[in-house]
């Protein structure tokens, strides 16, 4: 037999030796899957992880010299793969992924963002108050701001929120209200994909649109009534515009300035680490929802009541976003 | 020229370096026009069945009245399958739909294991992006121009949409035999072909065989549907 005739017989009867170990792959594989679902809890599977782990790995190398162009590798592949993550993320179980997020990523996002909650809060600030006083020293320039029923409304000496209820009952008014909300707010954080132009945008104009119409409808003698309308619901809801602002700003700055890694990899560990803030502020504008809907625009709510549940609820925000509120469950 | 589909590949403490085929754009519509028709489906059926149980008529319009209760009982719920049908079931089935399934791909992170909670959520915020102008445009332009074909909402979550590969072993029912002319991959496609024997089409098999036989040295010339089946199995020394 040529030399060349060796190695093709050699190559074969390895190849037919590797093929034999088929049911010991098959076993691993299995064995992989119920860890990874948490649905095996035998301290023995466990253990065997990781020689299925290397017997995987020597078969695999094995494979993609011997057999490159088949399903079997193919397959070696997947169960290799399987295995790897079995044995180095473990179980995946949803409940403690959410409550992971909530307890422990969200309040370190916070933390990192603080100079940037602090700008965006600045911003919006200092657009409310000019927005205040733009429309206060210019009346006429309201148009800019509100719309002419609202105006109208204003203008005949009540609120647009007056009679709400009379014309939208309770839960449509909240879903419409914290739908709205929400896209304002993610839009406000994908904005700062315009390296945060669109996110400085959308607070400014804010600002300054509630400036604007607080200062319109002081003038008119209604600006208890509009504070009292805001109370329950307005404080939870600002803090979300400017946490919304905040993280779009962080996503902005690390496209503006990323430093020493290239502008994806910056952008993409900013979004990465600034968009789990996001989902908080859903879940926070889905409660200011339900108020807007039901506390807000019911006459029956005394001021002190409104200011009572508008605090309340932001000092819940306040506990959710630094960790206290969940972390119950590790107390030990 | 064709490119060479990208890998996810993750180092690994055997020297052996875990491989996963990146998804493609074609894969991902592939997807997602599966999902959305199943979600329009669903959200659409729930629409239809709860007005017209609220209705007690036939008409799916809303009445007069009692416009809180409709809102509730027929809009919302259909909304909301809709609306969050990705965030749901990409929690709940880790990083995969049932048109991510149908399509044979799933998210992973870039380390290859299954993404966060904090990640699957980040990137279907940025469906916000992806989706604009129209159907998409942004997300495909993302996914044909980067690397890793991804679109912006997988760059910001760190994930990558990768093929799922095998999920059951081939049918490898005997070892190669000494002095077979079947190599192992010959061995694969024989032993699917007579697997998937009954269920194919005579001419089909027939000619599939024919083309087997000659291929790995047998007698490829016409013979009847069960001549060359035994055939096969000869070649297979079953």
């Amino acid at each position: 037999m040529s030399p060349s005739g060796n190695d093709a017989a050699r190559r074969r009867a390895l190849a037919a030796s590797l093929l034999e170990r088929a049911p010991l792959w098959r076993a691993a594989d299995q064995r992989a899957r119920r860890l990874a679902r948490a649905v095996s809890d035998d301290a023995e599977d466990a253990a065997r992880l990781a020689d299925d782990y290397r017997l995987l790995a020597h078969d695999l190398a094995r494979a993609r010299t011997l057999i490159p162009q088949t399903r079997t590798r193919e397959y070696l592949e997947a169960a290799y793969a399987r295995a790897h993550a079995a044995l180095y993320h473990g179980a995946w179980h949803l409940g403690s992924e959410l409550l992971k997020l909530f307890r422990d990523e969200v309040p370190a996002v916070v933390r990192w963002l603080a100079p940037y909650i602090v700008w965006s809060t600045a911003i919006f600030v200092v657009t409310l108050l000019a927005g205040f006083a733009l429309v206060h020293r210019y009346p006429e320039l309201i148009a800019l701001f509100a719309s002419p029923d609202l105006i109208a409304s204003v203008e005949h000496g009540h609120l647009w929120t007056q009679g709400l209820l009379n014309i939208v009952p309770s839960a449509v008014l909240s879903v419409q209200i914290l739908a709205n909300n929400i896209v304002v707010s993610l839009i406000a954080y994908c904005a700062g994909f315009l390296f945060g132009l669109g996110t400085l945008y959308i607070l400014g104009l804010n600002g300054l649109m509630l400036g604007a119409v607080f200062a319109f409808v002081s003038q008119h003698g209604l600006a208890a009534q509009l504070f009292a309308f805001l109370a329950p619901h307005g404080f939870v809801e600002l803090s979300v515009m400017c946490l919304s602002g905040a993280a779009g700003a962080a996503v902005g700055d690390a496209l503006i300035r990323p430093g020493h890694a290239t502008r994806t990899e910056s952008f993409r560990t900013a979004a990465l680490r600034s968009g789990k803030l996001l989902i908080a502020c859903a879940v926070l504008l889905v409660g200011s929802g339900v108020l807007e809907g039901y506390v807000s625009p019911d006459p029956r709510f005394s001021l002190t009541a409104r200011l009572g549940i508008g605090i309340g609820y932001w000092l819940v925000m306040v506990a959710l976003l630094s960790g206290r509120l969940l972390r119950w469950p590790t107390a030990s | 020229m064709s490119r060479a589909a990208p890998e996810l590949t993750v180092d690994s403490v055997t020297g052996i370096d875990v491989s996963l085929a990146v998804a493609g754009p074609g894969a991902r519509a592939y997807a997602f026009i599966i999902d959305w028709h199943i979600r329009l489906v669903v959200a659409l059926a729930w629409y239809v069945s709860a007005a017209l149980l609220y209705n007690g008529h036939l008409s799916l319009l809303a009445p007069d009245t009692a416009q809180g209760r409709w809102f509730g009982l027929v809009l919302l719920p259909a909304a909301a399958i809709y609306f969050l049908y990705h965030w749901v079931l990409e929690l709940a089935m880790r990083g995969r739909t049932p048109g991510k399934r149908m399509a044979g791909v799933q998210i992973v992170a870039r380390d290859g294991s299954a993404p966060t909670a904090g990640a699957l959520l980040s990137r279907n915020v940025f469906r916000l992006i992806d989706c604009l102008p129209v159907a998409y445009g942004v997300g495909l332009i993302a996914v044909a121009f980067t690397d890793e074909q991804v679109r912006i909402g997988d760059m910001a979550a760190g994930t990558l949409l990768v093929y799922e590969r095998l999920s059951a072993a081939p049918a490898i029912a005997g070892a190669l035999l000494p002095g077979s002319p079947l190599d192992a991959a010959g061995l694969e496609l024989v032993q699917e072909l007579l697997a998937r024997w009954s269920a194919l089409e005579a001419a089909a098999r027939s000619r599939l065989a024919q083309q087997l036989l000659a291929r790995y040295g047998g007698d490829g010339s016409v013979a009847p549907d069960t001549a060359l089946r035994s055939r096969l199995e000869r070649l297979t020394g079953t």
